[in-house]
């Protein structure tokens, strides 16, 4: 096997006993990179020179002895954690030229634990979507089946990830941003709990929601990524000050005597009939580990789509106020005053996505529709969390399905945004509730697309999402599976 | 209808967005799509039920008031479309 196709615990244990060089993975990564990009449009922008040069220091550090968590391994960032002195466009016009003057937090982590960043992946525009269809910059596609969509927003990272154009990944989950590319693309993808990893440095969608994590090859690479992004940052009053415990530890414990709840309204009519078998193989497995499979109820299930679709465009349009031609971002040409100014230059910077959701968000916070939705949303948001705390009183760890239905055709739901929306609805309620989820691959449907499952666990409990995935992943064959590329 | 044509364009401004007439009828389109399926929360009785804010428990979080590291004049006005010397630079506000 190629170097690019190996995992980070792979690499560095080569790495460490020396039968490989950190210039020698980055070489075969780009390598890759040169081969099928073109094919699968994973990224925005490509750093091979600094690449290289982190790739070069990665060595001579390896050659001193010191080698942290990430030495020499390359990995992509999605392009909205601001990267010092390169652009971090969001995937919009709107900041085409914007070249971030500083590092987003976990972007200095991940430099700090050695990793050689090779470039920024496509993403729908401002992380608005489920497809990475509305990226100002292109389609990405799914390495799976060209054509299909990768799922979104963080499509590049995943489908960069499934194609082995990097090592690893970090993306953005605001509502299964993470998570349903992952299932898509065949990778594992974690959302962290709401405050687990700082937000500094992340271009903000919807701040209540937003949280980063990482997309991987296999359940220990999520674990030891999670290790370098996660923990309390000064710079960040929501990210919260509580212990990390080292998360690859939990890898490869048994979930003996653990109750794994099955809730109903995650097994309703519309599923995929190759997804729901591929979620019912996973049950079967978790039996045969000693664990208990046991119908729960999250009875406020119906209204996630709802609650999330009038909260997260609220947050979205005030988050979006900041884009307006004067500090950085496009700004229009013009001969207008101020206001006139404003508005064309964010009538032409912004793709329709993102005005729609603007528009959806200044309404639902207007004045005399405050109440009736937002307010609303807010109260049976309050609900939906209450299922899921009643709910882990009584289980370890939550299974349901990622997406009803696996990687849809390009174009497929582009011109219906409530469709686009409603096939969300098994992801969107964990970052109402800010409970972590982990996705893992469990199978394939029967034109061979990806099928992941979906663990939730209660607030900072990502350490039993780390072994109750790891534990199925020994028991599925579909991680060891590549796309035919 | 929950939205009209005439409302969408005052939200338009409101948001500081610009649609021509053909976007006005999509958008018109869409959002009342959209907005009658918000109604299923209706159903819901939460008289009582304190709105959730955030996805966790937070209290303030303050810190002591000393100078830390910033940005800097110069790396924030680097990407200024029109930037004039420490200031960004603005078509005119008042006549």
């Amino acid at each position: 096997m190629e170097p690019n196709e190996l995992t980070i615990h792979e690499l560095q244990a080569m790495l460490r006993d020396g039968t490989t060089k950190a210039v020698d993975i980055a070489g075969s990564v780009f390598k890759r990179i040169d081969a099928v990009e073109g094919a699968v449009h994973s990224y925005i922008t490509l750093l091979k020179d600094a690449a290289f040069q982190a790739a070069e220091a990665s060595d001579r550090n390896i050659r001193e002895g010191t080698i942290a968590a990430l030495t020499g391994i390359p990995v992509a960032i999605k392009d909205n954690m601001c990267t010092v002195g390169v652009p971090t466009t969001c995937g919009s016009r709107i900041l085409e030229n914007f070249t971030s003057p500083y590092d987003a937090t976990v972007v200095k982590k991940m430099r700090d634990a050695g990793a050689v960043i090779i470039g920024k992946t496509n993403m729908d525009e401002f992380a608005m979507g489920s497809s990475t269809e509305t990226s100002f910059f292109g389609i990405t596609r799914n390495p799976w089946d060209l054509e299909r969509v990768p799922g979104g927003s963080s499509g590049g990272s995943a489908a960069a990830v499934a194609a082995d154009m990097c090592i690893a990944a970090l993306g953005s989950d605001t509502g299964g941003s993470i998570r349903q590319p992952a299932s898509h693309c065949g990778v594992v993808g974690l959302k962290p709990t709401y405050g687990r990893v700082s937000r500094y440095g992340l271009v903000a969608f919807a701040s209540s929601l937003d949280q980063i994590g990482p997309l991987t090859k296999d359940v220990e690479d999520c674990a030891i990524m999670l290790n370098v992004i996660a923990g309390y940052d000064p710079k960040e009053s929501t990210s919260v000050p509580a212990p990390v415990p080292d998360y690859r530890s939990f890898a490869g414990r048994d979930i003996a005597g653990w109750k794994v709840g099955i809730p109903k309204e995650y097994f309703v009519a519309g599923i995929d009939p190759d997804v729901r078998a591929a979620i019912e193989g996973v049950m079967k497995i978790i039996e045969d580990l000693g664990a208990e499979c046991r119908e729960i109820s999250l009875p406020h299930t119906d209204y996630c789509v709802a609650i999330y679709y009038i909260i997260a465009p609220s947050e979205a349009s005030s988050n979006l106020a900041r884009y307006d031609g004067v500090r950085y971002g496009y700004r229009a040409k013009g001969d207008g005053e101020l206001l006139d100014m404003y508005k064309q230059s964010r009538s032409a910077g912004f793709g329709a996505e993102v005005k729609r959701r603007i528009m959806i968000g200044t309404y639902a916070l207007s004045a005399g529709y405050y109440d009736a939705y937002y307010k609303k949303a807010s109260q049976v948001r309050m609900l939906l969390r209450r299922d899921f705390d009643s709910a882990f009183e009584s289980c370890d760890v939550i299974l349901t399905p990622t997406s009803p239905v696996p990687a849809f055709r390009i174009g497929e739901k582009t011109d219906d945004p409530l469709q686009m929306y409603l096939s969300d609805i098994f992801t969107l309620s964990t970052n109402l509730a800010g409970v972590p989820g982990i996705v893992v691959p469990c199978g394939f449907t029967s034109k061979r697309l990806p099928v992941g499952a979906q663990f939730m666990a209660g607030h900072f409990e990502e350490g039993k999402l780390i072994q109750v995935a790891s534990a199925c992943e020994r028991h599925l064959a579909a991680t060891k599976r590549r796309p035919a590329l | 209808m929950k939205i009209s044509k005439e409302e969408v364009e005052y939200v338009a401004h409101l948001a500081r967005l610009d649609f021509n007439e053909k976007e006005k009828d999509t958008f018109t389109s869409q959002l009342n799509e959209i907005l009658m399926y918000m109604d299923i929360l209706g159903k819901i009785d939460t008289a009582g039920v304190e709105p959730m804010s955030h996805a966790i428990s937070l209290t303030n979080a303050l810190r002591e008031d000393v100078r830390g590291e910033s940005l800097g004049t110069e790396r924030a006005l680097s990407n200024a479309p029109d930037g004039a010397g420490e200031c960004f630079r603005v078509p005119r506000v008042i006549e």
